[in-house]
């Protein structure tokens, strides 16, 4: 039979899937390479200054990230109380009323492209509405971009978590009488528990790395703030300042933030998928 | 059950809950139009000062107070471009090893690396492209153990401009100066960026594919390339085009990792080589010190232009997604 013809199928399958098996490699490969880089610059950068001095000045020796550390867990908090509670009660608009009616699917649609739009310009957006009324860059302004960035994470995974719980649960309690706010706190807000708090996790772990919304809202601040209302210190704008800058004190101090900041944003993204599986097992 | 039959505490109650959370969703809509409202009122200036002769100006001079913003927008397509070009073979073949060839025990703990890819901060790809990746394609790197080179990357760059210089068109995109940064760098950074979303896409939609359909192909005898080219793509193909419109929303937006590797230059883009800009990496660098209100408007105006490019790109991936998610449902 057409043996070169077969021959030919087999070579061009076996070429193709080799190839798909390198770019598995080489996914892996730049997954390495970056947190190989992030430890072999980090780890000698971090020693327990970093945590009990303040930023230096230009050309200083020592110093650390303290404020900056403190600032971000500041606005990392102020963002996930402020846009937490939105995005769960849109997330329970849309599962359990959203049957019926054009806003449930409208706001579906929008907040999935809130969910991938460009950072910067949500930024941007804060800068015009907040920030240019006050008349200065603030710790406020800063909660105030990122909770925006946590609306849609939050949003989308309680929709779909809230979907998952099977109807008759639903039907059970409304058997007994509850009224429909009582159903949705009390059965399926409670039985989708843990996948909201992915969503949570994921929100948090989003914003904690998130430099473009911060550059014209918080800003930065080289001395320790705990004034919400003032400029503050954060991890992804000391590294873009210091980074960016020719002193070799700085740029260490960068390439401890960087470290700081992926670990914290990969043990989060890690827990949240932890915890996912172990409520769906 | 009549709404009549239940206590009134209940129906209060009820109501206040509904109202809530209709509101909450209704903050969304008006997120979106706050947002596009509010760009429009912070660029009103530059909008009514330049008119639409403002996207296709390529000056920039804060001090003679003349902007365009066709420098930026083409660094953007350009680097956005570069991007999709590495990014959307690479995450076809991720895709494919995930849910055809990868043992069933290796797919998940594959796929979170994967999306950890994605999890990395922007900044971080920009700092790690700035010490890291463009001193390599500038001058290559030795490889050592312990005291010996065991082999050397070459420089990149000088190497494709050599390699590519007597090629007419082709040469001319490479020829340009080794700086490391620049267009090539940035669309290569925002290609590992972008891999993950198009990859975890591509892989959801290929794994919808019922069985019985692939079933069909192997029992005719179609070797699994066969069986992924000619079956599971075209029953795909909305979903994967729309996987691959969301990376390039995500590409166009993307700020930091751009602005620490593009080179932030206002002159002519003459090769892939030659630093340039984009309108994120613009808006990054240059706002917090803007002082001028039209430098302001011009600013934001851009912001705006970034916006709606994404927006229309994002809708555009949805709704191809939604038509799969529908075919889907006629199907089986």
């Amino acid at each position: 039979m057409n043996q070169s013809l077969y021959l030919r199928r087999r070579l061009i399958n076996g070429f193709n899937l080799t190839m798909s098996t390198l770019t598995m490699l080489f996914g892996l490969f730049w997954l390495s390479w970056i947190l190989f880089t992030l430890f072999s610059n980090g780890l000698s950068a971090i020693n327990l200054d970093v945590f009990l001095h303040d930023t230096p000045a230009p050309d200083s020796e020592g110093g650390g990230l303290r404020n900056a550390i403190f600032g971000s867990l500041m606005m990392a908090a102020g963002g996930t109380a402020i846009g937490t509670p939105i995005g769960i009660m849109a997330g329970i608009y849309l599962a359990e009323y959203g049957q019926r009616g054009w806003l449930a699917p409208t706001a579906r649609f929008i907040n999935d492209i809130l969910l991938s739009a460009p950072s910067i310009v949500i930024g941007l957006f804060v800068w015009i509405a907040y920030v240019q009324h006050v008349g200065h860059f603030s710790a406020w302004a800063g909660s105030f971009a990122l909770a925006l960035l946590v609306i849609p994470v939050v949003l989308r995974t309680t929709e779909n978590m809230l979907r998952l719980v099977p109807h008759s649960m639903r039907e059970a309690a409304y058997a007994l009488g509850a009224p429909r706010w009582k159903v949705v706190t009390a059965v399926t807000l409670r039985a989708s528990k843990a996948g909201v708090l992915t969503g949570i996790l994921l929100a948090v772990s989003r914003i904690s790395g998130e430099t473009a919304p911060l550059l014209f809202t918080a800003l930065n601040n080289q001395f320790f703030s705990a004034d919400m209302n003032a400029p503050m210190a954060n991890l992804p704008v000391v590294i873009f300042r210091f980074a960016m800058s020719p002193h070799d004190n700085w740029i260490k101090l960068a390439w401890a933030a960087a470290l700081i900041v992926t670990l914290a944003v990969l043990a989060l993204n890690i827990i949240a998928r932890v915890l996912l599986k172990k409520d769906q097992a | 059950m009549p709404e009549k039959a239940r206590p009134p505490r209940f129906q209060l109650a009820d109501a206040v809950f509904f109202n809530l959370t209709r509101g909450a969703a209704f903050l969304v809509l008006a997120l979106l139009t706050g947002i596009i409202l509010s760009l429009v009122h912070g660029s009103w200036d530059s909008i009514t000062h330049f008119g639409y002769k403002f996207i296709f100006s390529s000056s920039w001079d804060p001090v003679a107070e003349e902007f365009g913003a066709w420098r930026p927008i083409q660094g953007t397509l350009i680097t956005s471009f570069i991007a999709l070009l590495i990014a959307v073979p690479v995450s076809f073949g991720i895709a494919l090893f995930l849910t055809e060839l990868a043992p069933a025990w290796l797919r998940r703990p594959l796929g979170i690396a994967i999306e950890l890819l994605a999890g990395i901060p922007s900044i971080i790809y920009g700092i790690w492209g700035l010490f890291v990746v463009a001193p390599i394609l500038m001058d290559g790197l030795p490889i050592k153990l312990g005291e010996n080179v065991l082999f050397t990357i070459p420089p990149i760059q000088p190497w494709l401009t050599e390699a590519t210089s007597g090629i007419p068109l082709i040469g001319k995109l490479f020829d340009g100066p080794p700086f490391g940064i620049g267009m090539f760098t940035a669309g290569l950074i925002l290609a590992i960026m972008i891999i993950p979303y198009i990859a975890s896409v591509m892989r959801d939609v290929f794994e919808i594919v019922p069985a019985m359909l692939k079933e069909s192909a192997y029992g005719l005898g179609a070797t699994t390339w066969e069986v992924v080219w000619n079956v599971v793509l075209p029953y795909t193909r909305s979903g994967v085009i729309g996987g691959i419109m969301l990376g390039l929303g995500r590409a166009l937006g993307e700020t930091m990792a751009v602005t620490f590797v593009i080179g932030n230059s206002y002159d002519a883009i003459e090769s892939l080589f030659h630093p340039g800009n984009s309108i994120a990496s613009i808006l990054a660098n240059e706002f917090a010190e803007a002082s001028a209100a039209l430098h302001y408007g011009a600013l934001i105006e851009m912001g705006l232009i970034l916006f709606l490019i994404t927006f229309v790109v994002l809708s555009c991936s949805k709704l191809l997604l939604l038509r799969l998610q529908k075919g889907d449902g006629s199907h089986s």
